[in-house]
């Protein structure tokens, strides 16, 4: 009767993670390891090696790394600057954030564009203060800025998490014991807030790093990512095997990121259901 | 004048419309300890923060040694604090815990070295250097706090309520450690607590405080013996604190019996509130069935009025053995009294209460709205 | 918490109000106003927009409201409205059934046991969407391989686009259940029991009134999520079915019906006002069931 029951509770999520989280990640290995007739082969990881595909690779990574800094330097400040609001306000901060997110993201993404047109939004606001023009739409800055609009929020919570678990004596001692702010700063603040802001780096990198959406928005067909030639792979092309390879190729960054996560804990997890 | 340290000149501070000091004065002496004492949202805490420069009074100054340090910030002032929950840098080590001060005003390593040793032996912790503090107990990472603070060789060491998260046993021991550590370094204690027992135990000055007002400053006897108004008698120790009309001098009446006492200068006929130590009164048992105007009665009563004019008469209805006495009440005339006596008296006996004139305690009732705030209704949070 | 202190007092009160905010103040503000600009400076564009009267977003043609008309008139919208409601309305109840499932017997688990589970789990949530979008393709395609030795096939359309958004919401549904449940005074379960109520009737009436709160926001979450997924949709979808999102991603090219921001507008605010309203009910309702049942 017991173990009916136990099978009963277990049985459907357990079955659902093995077929669609488990299963899946072995078939995309065995499609990137064979070829068309199902047999062993390297081609399809070796295939990341074109120009075109490598460009595409290290523009990613550049982008992502970018915007996962700027997002960094961004966020940081204004956490501490929300942190030190009234703390009834808590809340309320932090629907401030996750409001923008009901908004579909794709046409979110979308509105950069109008803004940033050669006679969008932004250039005639600049053109009516008289100040130069910016035309960055369809070059790898509006992908950049894209990425850190979007993942902005990812950077912001966790921090501000953290920051609201330190103990503000901790602070105070830090003074106490004769540190300045920028001592108190990077002695004890940073420090202690470290796994809040390694939780908002794998949030803004990862998705950062695999976009496709943003670049084929803001990039205009100019400028493909690693996410667009994988897309492609499967969507234009049809070559499943090419693009599972290339996918495992990605897969490898990934992994390294969250490697660096789960040394810290498991504050991702808590802060992406935060949001 | 010369031994005041600090001077707390006219300290008011209000958060949000709330005042919680008000107009505050408090001078503190070189090398002394003392303890600032009341229930929680008394100011003592705020008054602490302002010592150490975590907040600014909204009015009045706060000399320090002579100068004006209201508005310096709190790394530049001469205190150090040991902080509620101790704060500890969870991401160094002990030792590098206790450097960071030294680092910060940068000392040689050789005597950064020597001091961390010295502050580890003086707290008991020695060869702890390299653990980390979430590794340590309760007690020993408040011994680090302690040893973060004292490297620094403050003039003022600041205390707030740094017992309060250790269990008793601990807490017990810690209040010999830290007397010891006073002796030994010489130096200024400020100590905040809602713990009574703690103040009682350790100083040289105690500041009752309540609602943003001191209510009284003396030795802990001083406190103890002759609190100043009800709120400090409830607060100090368990005490009988009832209504009264001060007849005359050396005269009050309590439920309409009068009792010789010490007190003067309180007027005639005046309403006084009167606290009687639960262990100063003093019972004797009446043979079951004595009624007043019987022989038995009589006798009693006269031995009592021989030594002490003045008894109520009641009936026992709580006893609890506590070890080193009896905790008993007595109703008497529709009061319940606490009675503190290493004699047992049964549930129901019949007994006679007296109270040597010197264990009465006389206190004005409180006149201004302001003092009828420091009612004893607050309580220990 | 230090504000305060960079600038020097007189002493009075009324003095040092007068004297002004501090720079470091001013500047966190214009920070602050700056973000809350770069966040919100999008969503105002495509409110704008679902009321302009110009086909094109180029122009500015005066306000109008025929688009909030024409969106209902126009089949292939609403159909995708409804395959996204339907898709997020199930999903996110399904994906919290298994998520409540899930973290009950996960909690009876060893630890160890546990942790392996648990991490699987979390994959969707972890990994990469495009990864866990082709991963789930590949599974449909490989499938559909298998079974067609037996004549079957696998139509890629609403199922599929379900069991992708099931899966990658479950990690949500269980993250927000699991910490409510640990919450939970085992003793009081075991007092029903006691008391002489069966397992079931025990967890419904002591535990799940006080995992409410939990079970309501892991569904509110995998809701919205859902509701606004394009990769996953993108990559287990067929051709002839769409959601919101990927009718977004395929008209962009061609470019997007003024409908579309009419649409996107209306579902935000909807989002918007039954969080407010709902937002609060929950909680309370929760706590005045669990005590008429007490």
């Amino acid at each position: 009767m017991k173990n009916f029951r136990r099978l009963w509770l277990d049985g459907p999520y357990l079955l659902w993670t093995a077929a669609f989280i488990v299963i899946p990640l072995f078939t995309i290995v065995y499609y990137g390891l064979t070829d068309k007739t199902g047999a062993f082969t390297w081609d399809n990881i070796l295939a990341m090696g074109t120009l075109e595909r490598m460009k595409a690779l290290i523009l990613s990574l550049v982008l992502s790394l970018i915007a996962t800094a700027v997002c960094l330097v961004m966020a940081y400040p204004l956490a501490l600057i929300l942190t030190n609001l009234k703390s009834g306000a808590t809340g309320f901060i932090v629907s401030i954030f996750i409001i923008p997110m009901w908004m579909n993201s794709l046409l979110r993404i979308l509105a950069w564009q109008t803004l940033l047109e050669r006679n969008g939004v932004i250039n005639q606001i600049l053109q009516a203060m008289h100040l130069p023009k910016l035309y960055i739409i369809n070059t790898p800055y509006a992908i950049a800025l894209g990425m850190i609009y979007d993942f902005l929020p990812f950077m912001i919570l966790p921090i501000y998490n953290s920051l609201l678990k330190l103990d503000p004596n901790v602070v105070n001692a830090a003074y106490d014991l004769g540190a300045n702010r920028f001592q108190t700063f990077w002695k004890v603040i940073f420090p202690l807030t470290l796994p809040g802001v390694i939780s908002g780096i794998t949030m803004v990198f990862v998705p950062a790093l695999t976009t496709f959406v943003i670049s084929a928005f803001l990039g205009g067909s100019k400028v493909l990512l690693i996410g667009n030639v994988i897309e492609q792979q499967f969507t234009q092309v049809g070559d499943w095997n090419i693009g599972s390879g290339l996918s495992l190729v990605l897969m490898v960054f990934i992994l390294i990121s969250m490697a660096v996560m789960q040394h810290y804990d498991k504050d991702i997890a808590e802060n992406k259901t935060a949001l | 004048m010369s031994n005041r340290l600090i001077d707390l000149q006219h300290i008011t501070k209000a958060f949000d419309g709330t005042t919680v000091l008000d107009d505050m004065n408090l001078y503190i002496r070189e090398n002394e300890f003392l303890t600032l004492l009341g229930p929680s949202g008394c100011g003592k805490t705020t008054t602490l923060r302002i010592l150490g420069g975590f907040e600014t009074p909204d009015e009045g100054r706060v000399i320090f040694d002579g100068q004006d340090i209201t508005s310096l910030a709190p790394n530049k002032r001469q205190l150090n604090t040991v902080f509620q929950k101790y704060a500890l840098f969870t991401h160094m080590s002990v030792a590098d815990n206790i450097a960071f001060g030294l680092r910060i005003r940068k000392k040689s390593e050789d005597y950064i070295r020597e001091k961390i040793r010295y502050a580890l032996k003086l707290v008991n912790l020695e060869g702890y250097e390299d653990r980390s503090p979430d590794s340590l107990s309760g007690g020993q990472q408040q011994r680090i706090a302690i040893a973060r603070a004292i490297v620094n060789e403050p003039k003022v060491l600041l205390l707030d309520e740094p017992l309060g998260a250790l269990d008793l046993k601990l807490r017990q021991d810690m209040q010999y450690e830290l007397i010891r550590l006073k002796n030994e370094l010489g130096i200024t204690f400020i100590y905040v607590t809602h713990d009574q027992e703690e103040a009682l135990t350790m100083s040289d000055t105690i500041v009752v405080m309540n609602q943003g007002y001191i209510q009284q400053i003396g030795t802990p006897e001083d406190i103890y013996n002759e609190p100043q108004n009800a709120f400090v008698a409830d607060f100090i120790g368990d005490s009988n604190l009832v209504d009264g009309t001060m007849i005359e001098d050396r005269l009050v009446e309590i439920f309409g019996v009068r009792f010789a006492c010490v007190d003067t200068g309180f007027g005639t006929n005046r309403p006084v509130d009167v606290v009687i130590r639960p262990e100063d009164l003093e019972l004797t048992a009446l043979p079951e069935g004595a009624e007043p105007g019987s022989e038995e009665y009589e006798e009693a009563a006269g031995r009592i009025t021989q030594m002490n004019p003045g008894f109520l008469e009641g009936i026992v209805s709580h006893v609890i053995f506590k070890g080193m006495h009896y905790e008993m009440e007595v109703r008497a005339r529709g009061f319940e009294w606490l009675v503190l006596s290493t004699r047992m008296f049964q549930v129901g006996t019949k007994v006679l209460m007296s109270v040597d004139p010197f264990n009465i305690q006389i206190m004005n009732k409180p006149e201004s709205e302001d003092e009828k705030a420091v009612n004893p209704e607050g309580g220990i949070g | 918490m230090q504000e305060e202190k960079a600038f020097a007092k007189t002493g009075a009160c009324a003095v040092r109000k007068t004297e002004g905010i501090p720079l470091r103040k001013i500047l966190s503000r214009i920070y602050l106003i700056f973000i809350f600009i770069l966040l919100y400076a999008p969503i105002a564009v495509l409110i704008v927009f679902s009321f302009n009267s110009s086909r094109t977003r180029a122009k500015w043609g005066g306000w109008t409201l025929q688009w909030y008309v024409r969106m209902f008139q126009d089949a292939a919208i609403m159909a995708a409205l409804r395959n996204t409601l339907i898709i997020a309305l199930l999903s996110a109840l399904i994906a919290t059934l298994l998520g409540l499932m899930a973290s009950v017997s996960l909690l009876n688990m060893k630890h160890k046991k546990r942790s392996v589970v648990l991490s699987l789990i979390d994959i969707p949530m972890l990994n990469a969407e495009i990864v866990t979008g082709i991963c789930l393709m590949l599974i449909f395609i490989a499938l559909g391989q298998f079974l067609s030795r037996w004549g079957y096939t696998i139509e890629f359309g609403f199922a599929t686009v379900l069991i992708g958004h099931i899966t990658f919401n479950l990690p949500y549904t269980v993250l927000s259940i699991m910490p409510k449940l640990r919450q939970i005074n085992t003793s009081t379960y075991e007092a029903a029991l006691d008391l002489g109520a069966s397992r079931w009737l025990a967890f419904r009436k002591v535990i799940l009134p006080d995992i409410l709160p939990g079970v309501l926001s892991g569904f509110m979450l995998a809701f919205t999520l859902s509701l606004d997924d394009f990769v996953i949709t993108h990559f287990t979808k067929g051709p002839g079915f769409d959601t919101i999102s990927t009718k977004v991603y395929t008209e962009v090219r061609k470019g997007i019906k003024p409908e579309m921001y009419a649409l996107s507008t209306l579902l935000f605010v909807s989002i918007l006002l039954i969080l407010l309203i709902f937002g609060r009910g929950p909680k309370k309702k929760a706590a005045s069931e669990h005590l008429s049942r007490v």
